[in-house]
């Protein structure tokens, strides 16, 4: 901003295409963009927030009920799916990095990658979700959860009621982070898009970069996810 | 006598608003002014719709039988009446009118750092509006505009979830407003503008942003839980399936509480830049000013629960939270004396402006100190749920910050209009708003001390509350006379007033220096800010050789 000033009438002619009318230079727009993409996952903490306020409320209130009711789920395949985000924030990493170096196809493939990994964790997620429809594990009127015993106690039964706020915020925390990870991969497409037509450049790569901002982010949601939903009380 | 000297400018210059017509010219704006427009004439409906519903509460309230609605009715009245004056009136209010209009031109920018992110959250403000309207025109909510499980999740019969959705939506206008001015303001600043030359307005839009972004989100998730529990019975919040309604209401306020300080504190913003014009002087204190509003910001999210004295916390987090309330009243008493301060020894001048911002210091002050009485747990057992909190909250956020933003749309209007309002009348306005304020809310104080429940449309059993009843329903018919002026003078003024000049006020802040109204990118040539605020000392020296006119 320093030299702003001093750029006269030639600065119009000569801006960045991308740089719009009322930032002074390339460098403030990418801070801009940057610092409000910070903000608004900061929003995003506080929305999870509230939920994991909740989870870790009832955990402690209801710790049986919520281990017996977590043990139904397929902990193989919830830590394949951490092991499909973390690959997924890898080529995340190579596809911000092409885009800076300039290399068109890397970041094509990166991009592409990333969109594959993303659509394989939906998938595991789906048919997970399946399973609990099948079992009635879906909270509502047909909700079914008797004489199943808590983990470590074979001659208690985990209250019904209990294992459903388990459930109603399984689905609600993991349905919140599948809709973050299905507008991403609609985010991911549209720079798929945008990296074909080449318009990002050494000089100009601000949206991979807030994309990938943004995938780490939800990818960071998941990996407290995980063991908090589906890793309680596992040893017994 | 007015400070406004009219200097009568032949042809019209090319400005925001004549630059394009039509409605797509207003419709896919980008320009934060224009924006600030649509917000204004969009509160503003909200605004009487939800005076609307506050006249009605009133007349019921006129005698002591439930005549005029019936109990159920009178019950979606007030509810309505709510949630429409919080979230699509009093939470948008400054920042979204005044703060859009005037963030960008006073750290000398173009515009707000994501103009495209700023009409997107106009959008959702309307649609968040249509949907609440819809809701209202088919039936309406009776939980009171707080939701409080259970009974909004399983046993009203009231349109809940449309009426959540609506706020959800609304909500996230609102957080994009915050964002918006928190990267402006740290990003756009123009050289030499560093912080400690910000006016306060911008210091106290940074805080209110600042809970705008933190708390709003979880408002956000509350709603997503209540519409799911009341569409599939999970639990969460029902203590038949081992749920803890507590649970929402530790969620709600942690929101909802510092939503007041959204309220509040754009409003202070405003006050502070009317004393120290109004009154000559560079603001006494600056620092302690700026650093109040970020101290009110983050002391306000750790009191939420003194709202739930009496739901059943236990006594020491009771304790903690009055201890914490106390303590949010230090930075806002630290405003307080410092606006009394810049006062002391000021050139002081009553117009329009400087009479609201009056108003708000009483008025607020009058607020904060019934808060305290509402801290302390005694008092507070005493008069939980009564006509004591309503006349409160009340006296902050219609004398507080209803006061400020009247001030502030007069102090503006000739930048924002390029046109001067009468001045008499705009006196008059605010003479009538501010008695017409004190006879509506001060016989509540009474009302609730003597044991005045609120929420009741019927109080037959104890006629004697009707003589303080009828007085502050007779306020509230003087109060309306008092908005309605406004409105009227100020859509006559873009017509007939006289055209203001660049600074009528001789006021100092980078919005003066351009053009009224200013062209679509604000400055001609990027401003280079190289003196402090409030410079009010220079101002006034350039003037002093200069024989004043008399008549």
């Amino acid at each position: 901003m320093s030299d702003s000033t001093v750029v006269g009438l030639h600065h119009e002619e000569q801006h960045h295409p991308e740089l719009l009318h009322h930032f002074a230079e390339p460098q403030q727009q990418e801070d801009s963009a940057s610092l409000g993409m910070w903000i608004f996952l900061g929003t995003e903490v506080m929305f999870f927030g509230g939920l994991f306020c909740a989870y870790l409320i009832y955990r402690l209130a209801y710790f049986g009920d919520f281990a017996a009711a977590s043990q139904t789920l397929s902990w193989k395949l919830g830590a394949t799916n951490t092991a499909v985000l973390i690959c997924s924030s890898l080529t995340v990493v190579f596809a911000v990095y092409a885009a800076q170096q300039g290399k068109r196809t890397m970041l094509i493939g990166s991009l592409v990658l990333t969109i594959i990994l993303g659509f394989a964790f939906l998938g595991i997620k789906a048919t997970e979700y399946a399973e609990k429809f099948e079992k009635h594990h879906v909270p509502g009127p047909s909700f079914q959860f008797d004489n199943v015993p808590v983990p470590g106690h074979p001659d208690q039964m985990a209250n019904r009621g209990h294992a459903q706020i388990y459930f109603a915020l399984y689905f609600i925390m993991t349905g919140l982070h599948a809709l973050h990870m299905i507008i991403g991969i609609g985010f991911f497409t549209w720079l798929l898009f945008a990296a074909w037509r080449g318009r990002f450049t050494p000089e100009y790569n601000t949206p991979v970069e807030m994309g990938g901002l943004y995938w780490h982010f939800v990818d960071i949601v998941w990996i407290y996810l995980f063991p908090l939903l589906y890793l309680i009380d596992l040893h017994k | 006598m007015s400070m406004a000297t009219a200097t009568i400018q032949p042809v019209e210059r090319e400005n925001y608003l004549n630059k394009e017509y039509g409605v797509g010219s207003w419709l896919f704006t980008t320009d934060h002014k224009r924006i600030a427009l649509l917000y204004l004439i969009s509160i503003t409906f909200f605004f009487f719709i939800g005076g609307f519903f506050a006249l009605l509460i009133r007349l019921e309230l006129l005698t002591p039988a439930s005549d005029l609605v019936q109990a159920d009715t009178y019950n979606k009245l007030f509810t309505m009446h709510g949630m429409v004056m919080v979230f699509f009136f009093l939470i948008p209010s400054i920042p979204a009118v005044l703060g859009n209009f005037l963030v960008p031109m006073m750290i000398g920018a173009k515009d707000l750092a994501f103009p495209r992110i700023n009409l997107l959250s106009w959008y959702l403000y309307i649609i968040g509006g249509i949907m609440m309207l819809h809701c209202m025109l088919t039936g309406g909510v009776d939980t009171g505009w707080t939701f409080y499980t259970p009974f909004s999740t399983a046993y009203s019969n009231t349109k809940i979830v449309e009426a959540g959705l609506a706020i959800f939506v609304t909500g996230f206008s609102s957080i994009l407003t915050g964002l918006n001015f928190v990267v402006t303001i740290h990003r756009m600043r123009a050289p030499g503008m560093t912080w400690s030359r910000l006016p306060l307005f911008i210091w106290a839009h940074y805080a209110t942003s600042i809970i705008q972004i933190l708390g709003t989100p979880v408002i956000a998730i509350t709603i997503v839980l209540v519409a799911a529990e009341r569409a599939l019975h999970l639990g969460i919040f029902d203590p038949r399936l081992g749920g803890d309604p507590l649970l929402f209401q530790h969620l709600f306020w942690f929101y909802s509480h510092p939503a007041v300080y959204i309220m509040i504190l754009p409003s202070m913003g405003v006050v502070t830049e009317i004393i120290a014009c109004f009154a000559r002087k560079r603001i006494f204190g600056y620092s302690f000013v700026a650093f109040s509003s970020i101290a009110i910001a983050v002391f306000g999210f750790l009191v939420w629960a003194h709202h739930m004295f009496v739901a059943g916390i236990s006594v020491y987090a009771a304790l903690v939270f009055s201890l914490l309330s106390y303590a949010v009243a230090v930075p806002s008493a630290v405003k307080v004396f410092n606006w009394t301060a810049t006062l002391y020894k000021g050139s002081i001048h009553y117009d329009a402006p400087m009479l609201y911002a009056f108003g708000f210091i009483g008025l607020f002050t009058m607020g904060g100190l019934t808060g305290l009485f509402l801290a302390a747990l005694g008092i507070d057992v005493h008069v939980t749920d009564t006509y004591f909190v309503i006349a409160h909250f009340h006296y902050i956020m219609v004398g507080g910050a209803l006061m400020g933003y009247l001030g502030g749309l007069h102090f503006w209007w000739p930048k924002i209009s390029g046109r001067l309002y009468p001045e008499g009348w705009a006196r008059l306005a605010a003479l009538i708003v501010f008695l017409g304020f004190n006879l509506t809310f001060f016989p509540q104080f009474v009302l609730g001390y003597l044991g005045m429940p609120r929420r009741y449309a019927d109080y037959s059993h104890m006629p004697e509350f009707q003589v303080l009843n009828v007085l502050s329903t007779a306020g509230a018919t003087v109060l309306g006379v008092g908005y309605l002026l406004p409105m009227l003078y100020f859509l006559w003024s873009m017509r007939y007033g006289k055209p203001a000049p660049d600074n009528p006020w001789k006021a100092a802040g980078l919005e003066w220096m351009t053009t009224s109204p200013p062209t679509t990118f604000n400055f001609e040539t990027e401003p280079v800010v190289t003196w402090e605020a409030y410079n009010y000392d220079e101002i006034d020296s350039a003037h002093k050789q200069e024989v004043k006119v008399v008549g």
